[in-house]
């Protein structure tokens, strides 16, 4: 484990029906919306202009939005050389969200365009287009959130002097149910920002579970 | 053409977009509606679920593919004759 000094300097979670940057709640939609109606009304609410959203799927879009909050108001790849921008995400279902509804049109005439989100790190390819990433990545699919090794990957690669920013978290979407749990690493303290540790990873992912206090 | 651009609108997931803002003639991709590789195989999918026309050759798409107008010219050309 390298000694390289990283800190947590933004974080965002949706979840439910809420969002929240900072711990701070952005959004709390109570109206029942499914995940796709919520997830377009949440892009609609923050008037982010990025027509491909669409075309994407479920879990492409919980990602997009949440690393679009996650960044707003940092041009991140100008703040680094892009090819150091990384990103690294991870959840339990993979794309058997988009899976599922690409079988389902397997039936008739399959759609190119289900097909081509039949694999979770798409959402780690619309991430890096829109913020100009350029730097490692890598997707993990684990059975749980693995807070330890998420922190220990992430380090690594700075450790590595691969990166010097990175897009990291949890990013998960499967029927009605989604969570997003993502945080900015940098090697450069910024306001407020806390050591990037297991520990603050976990406070970030239970803001994700509803609990607020972390 | 006005059906045409709306099942192109929905199959395609232009929602920002309306009919009434795709030229008849307007290029389809990169500088026009900016379409990539991916919405030209949804197109083909159109054509087939709507109209039942099967593209003999890829390479026609590029031609098809052009306009509204000459994707209405081909659908005309070999839309299935009803008995």
């Amino acid at each position: 484990m390298s000694d390289t000094q990283t800190y947590i300097t933004a974080h965002c979670c949706i979840s439910s029906g809420e969002i929240f940057k900072n711990g701070m709640l952005l959004l709390n939609d109570k109206t029942g919306s499914d995940t796709t109606g919520f997830l377009l009304s949440a892009y609609k609410y923050f008037n982010v202009d990025y027509p491909k959203f669409y075309k994407m799927d479920n879990l492409c879009k919980l990602g997009f939005l949440s690393v679009e909050l996650l960044l707003e108001g940092r041009r991140i790849a100008e703040e680094y050389s892009p090819e150091t921008v990384g990103i690294v995400l991870s959840n339990a279902n993979s794309s058997l969200d988009a899976d599922l509804n690409y079988f389902q049109t397997v039936k008739n005439i399959p759609s190119p365009a289900q097909f081509v989100y039949t694999l979770p790190n798409i959402v780690i390819g619309e991430i890096s287009i829109r913020h100009h990433c350029k730097g490692e990545n890598a997707f993990f699919v684990n059975d749980r959130f693995d807070a330890g090794f998420m922190q220990f990957y992430v380090q690594d690669l700075f450790g590595r002097k691969r990166i010097n920013a990175c897009i990291s978290g949890w990013v998960e979407c499967l029927g009605e149910e989604y969570k997003a749990a993502v945080y900015l690493v940098e090697n450069r303290p910024g306001k407020e920002a806390l050591p990037f540790n297991i520990d603050h990873i976990h406070q970030i992912y239970e803001i994700a579970n509803g609990e607020i206090n972390g | 053409m006005a059906d045409l651009k709306q099942q192109i609108i929905a199959q395609l997931n232009l929602k920002d977009l309306k009919p009434e803002d795709i030229g008849d003639d307007q290029p389809l991709f990169v500088e026009g509606l900016g379409l990539d590789s991916i919405d030209a195989l949804e197109l083909i999918v159109l054509l087939q679920q709507e109209y039942k026309i099967k593209l003999a050759n890829a390479e026609e798409g590029q031609d098809v593919f052009r306009s509204v107008r000459t994707m209405a010219q081909y659908i005309r050309e070999h839309q299935p004759k009803t008995v």
